[in-house]
């Protein structure tokens, strides 16, 4: 091979890495976007079962039953709610009246199978997404009652159960 | 009283700032001695006011000043000794402190090194480094003030978050900041290059060991908080690819590029003009990273502040420092250096290297930024999580795993093939017949597992070969930096062992059990014999017993926790692991149902890889490091005799 001849095949092979990134990357991107939806947004517009979602709000009071394993609760934003099943660990500071995001898909039957459940560590932090969704249903309320508000500083990393 | 010093002094070092930013910048122009001994002397005063600085907030920590907002925030009398000192940088003002602390330190540690270099460049240096350490000062003293006193001084605190306090976590923040931090220095080498308008092998020789040094913190404080988050959050993950995450990593992965360019630009004046965008790309993405952890558009354990004036401040600092940073590349770069090369060649293998390395940077970039750019344009509220990185880098890794060894076998400028072939041939073999025995022993791994699996024992097999190598050249004790590249190499395949083992071969069950009962993972078995109430310094727990019925732990106890601690109102799962060579055992207690309880246990086999392998490369990077120094004092004795 000439040198001119070698350079052009090294130009191709590293142009030929960074197309075939670029298509991984998008492609993997397309594939892998999970939309945030608040109970009230689905039950504007409801989610085709079998699409990938994560679904914030409180878990509702008085909804948590427990089977072993297997916990039913429901996903409020004090305007409307969406059932939940989940089988596995609970995260730990999981509880009636937390803020909580379920990721999962619903079922045919509108029930919504989470594959992970996370809550935060703190007990007066509340997810953004959260928050966001109480304002949005009217709900919001900033006092100590509702948590988010209280430690402005708070850390939170996300603690979760997760099944795979 | 002592806190208004520690005040006092943070202004004070402000001032000398500003003195350190007119004689760096003078002095650079007129070369005249006086201004850049006050130059020097500056940088070193910077430091020695922050450390004043730091050590006042260290002392309120440790006596418990709650008139102090931050300590009242973030620190409890009930408090271990080692986890109120940690509490200094376990919150916004408090870790930005160390963050100015580390940036005057790489300062003043500058000034005090080599003066080979031309003083013009020196003194650039110096300056722009000043300028750095205004824009986190001010940022320090109008926005973050750690010493702002509360009007009534309560009579306890609120104590740090439970999963905070932990050794690991208490070095993860200073060994981080030490790592992305120090490209600092190669961003001030870079500009102050440009200004000079002077950039060549010799530069590139003289920023080399900074960016080593940097990059050795970085690996190390990325492995570390790996650890932690493995341990302390009870998933059993090692990796997440949360942003926080993301915002290290990719520092690093720019700041390994811009090792292996500035080898290239030092070693045959090529490269360049790549090697200065990357120098104050790596330090921009430190900068990055710095806003997303600090501003709070992240959510995550790392996200303190929630103050959108501190976000904005940051933000600012980053397009004035990343952007100035660019234009003056873009007027002043040097015209385009002949880089040509010969594709059989080592700085052809180090081009494609950066070639992988860029690209993956990219890739973690868009996968972090997309979301919180949708959701900042009023997008909808999404998330790209590990199935997308996965999905990216694990065929990205394939091509760069099998190039990888070639590179340091090479010689510069033009070598042949052939020989290499008959070389590398034992550890291309060898990695192919494990793969193939792993193929037919271990039936079920992934296709695409194995041929990373190969892909990290060709390159373990090809450092090897490396070593051998340059081990017959070695002579003395002070050429450790021909056994860096071998040693580096070799860690990273150690860890892709770690990630891919870990990954594909771990087995897992999650159970609601009742005491008594027998449970099996993988080739163990265990007996749950139920949970008992127990209380600590600062918590009270929840013990699970689990003890081994077989195998070499058989009578050996885990003793998974739940945390419950009173001052934070806050619960942590405490995981047991048992840790061996060849696997861990992970153990996590959920909630009681009814007379049972949720119990997850995890096999995770040669997860360890993962960080073993990790501290190999730091030390590789060490290696290169300790030769130069050794070097160096060698030349002073030689000089001294």
């Amino acid at each position: 091979m000439s040198p001119k001849n070698a350079r052009a095949a090294m130009i191709l092979a590293g142009l030929g890495f960074l197309a075939l990134a670029a298509t991984l990357a998008l492609t993997a991107l397309e594939d892998n976007i999970v939309f945030f939806r608040a109970p009230s947004e689905l039950a504007e517009k409801p989610m085709a079962a079998g699409v990938a979602l994560r679904v914030g709000g409180l878990v509702s009071e008085g909804s948590v039953q427990r089977d072993g394993l297997d916990v039913r609760f429901q996903i409020t934003d004090l305007a409307h709610q969406v059932d939940v099943r989940f089988t596995g660990m609970l995260p730990d500071l999981f509880r009636e009246g937390q803020g909580v995001v379920a990721e999962g898909r619903f079922d045919a039957s509108g029930i919504f199978m989470a594959d992970t459940v996370l809550a935060k560590h703190d007990e007066t932090y509340m997810p953004p997404e959260v928050a966001d969704a109480l304002k949005a249903s009217g709900r919001w309320q900033a006092d100590a009652t509702h948590p988010g508000t209280d430690y402005p500083d708070a850390t939170d990393r996300k603690t979760g159960a997760e099944v795979k | 009283m002592i806190a208004e010093f520690g005040h006092f002094a943070l202004v004070c070092a402000l001032c000398v700032c500003l003195v350190q930013v007119g004689a760096g910048l003078a002095g650079a122009r007129s070369t005249s001695a006086d201004l850049i001994r006050v130059a020097d002397m500056s940088a070193r005063a910077q430091f020695g006011l922050v450390l004043i600085a730091f050590g006042a907030l260290t002392y309120s920590f440790v006596v418990s000043d709650f008139s102090l907002a931050v300590v009242h925030a973030n620190s409890h009398i009930a408090k271990p000794l080692v986890y109120k000192i940690a509490g200094v940088w376990g919150n916004h003002e408090g870790s930005m402190l160390l963050w100015v602390l580390i940036l005057a330190l790489y300062g003043a540690a500058f000034s005090w090194s080599e003066r080979t270099m031309p003083t013009s460049l020196h003194a650039h240096i110096i300056g722009v480094q000043g300028l750095m350490g205004i824009a986190f000062l001010v940022f320090l003293v109008l926005t973050s003030n750690p010493f702002a006193r509360l009007d009534t001084a309560p009579f306890e605190g609120r104590g740090l978050t439970p999963i905070l306090q932990d050794p690991a976590l208490a070095a993860h923040p200073p060994l981080l900041y030490a790592g992305y931090v120090g490209f600092s220095i190669t961003f001030s080498f870079a500009i102050a290059a440009l200004l000079d308008g002077k950039v060549d092998r010799q530069w590139a020789r003289w920023m080399r060991p900074w960016t080593l040094l940097a990059w050795v913190f970085l690996t190390l404080g990325i492995a570390l908080g790996s650890y932690w988050a493995y341990y302390e959050l009870g998933w059993g993950g090692f990796w997440f690819w949360d942003p926080v995450e993301n915002a290290s990593l990719m520092p690093w992965l720019a700041g390994t590029a811009l090792l292996h360019s500035a080898l290239v630009a030092e070693r045959r004046g090529t490269l360049i003009n790549w090697t200065l965008l990357l120098a104050i790309l790596t330090f921009a993405l430190s900068l990055a990273g710095t806003f997303l952890v600090r501003s709070g558009v992240l959510t995550s354990v790392h996200a303190f502040a929630n103050d959108p004036a501190r976000g904005l401040f940051i933000l600012a600092i980053l397009v004035l420092f990343t952007g100035g940073g660019l234009a003056l590349f873009g007027w002043r770069a040097p015209a385009s250096s002949n880089d040509k090369f010969q594709p059989v060649s080592r700085e052809a293998l180090l081009v494609a290297n950066n070639i992988f390395l860029a690209t993956a940077t990219v890739t973690v970039f868009v996968g972090t930024i997309y979301p919180l750019a949708l959701d900042a344009l009023g997008g909808p509220k999404i998330s790209v999580g590990a199935p997308y990185f996965n999905a990216v880098f694990a065929p990205l890794t394939i091509p760069f795993l099998i190039m990888l060894p070639l590179g340091p076998l090479l010689a510069w400028r033009n070598d042949r093939l052939s020989p290499l072939v008959t070389r590398l041939a034992p550890a291309a073999l060898a990695a192919l017949l494990i793969t193939l025995g792993l193929a037919l022993t271990r039936s079920g791994t992934p296709l695409l597992a194995l041929v990373l699996l190969g892909g990290a024992f060709w390159l373990i097999g090809g450092a090897l070969t490396d070593m051998g190598q340059r081990l017959r050249r070695l002579q003395n004790l002070t050429q450790t930096p021909l056994l860096s590249a071998p040693v580096a190499h070799a860690g990273l395949g150690v860890m892709i062992i770690g990630i891919i083992t870990a990954t594909a071969w771990r087995e897992e069950l999650v159970v609601a059990a009742t005491p008594g009962e027998a449970l099996r993972v993988g080739e163990q078995t265990l007996r749950f014999d139920g949970v008992r109430e127990r209380a600590g310094p600062n918590y009270t727990s929840e013990q699970g017993r689990l003890v081994y019925l077989d195998g070499i732990h058989e009578g050996e106890a885990l003793l998974p926790e739940r945390r419950f601690y009173e001052a934070e109102r806050s619960q942590t799962t405490e995981a047991a692991i048992t840790t061996d060579l060849a696997g861990h055992l992970y153990a996590v207690i959920g909630e009681p149902a009814e007379d049972k309880r949720v119990v997850r246990i995890w096999y995770h086999p040669f997860v360890a890889f993962i960080w073993i392998g990790a501290l190999l490369m730091a030390l590789g990077g060490a290696l290169g490091l300790a030769g130069r120094v050794g070097r160096r004092s060698h030349a002073v004795s030689g000089a001294r005799a």
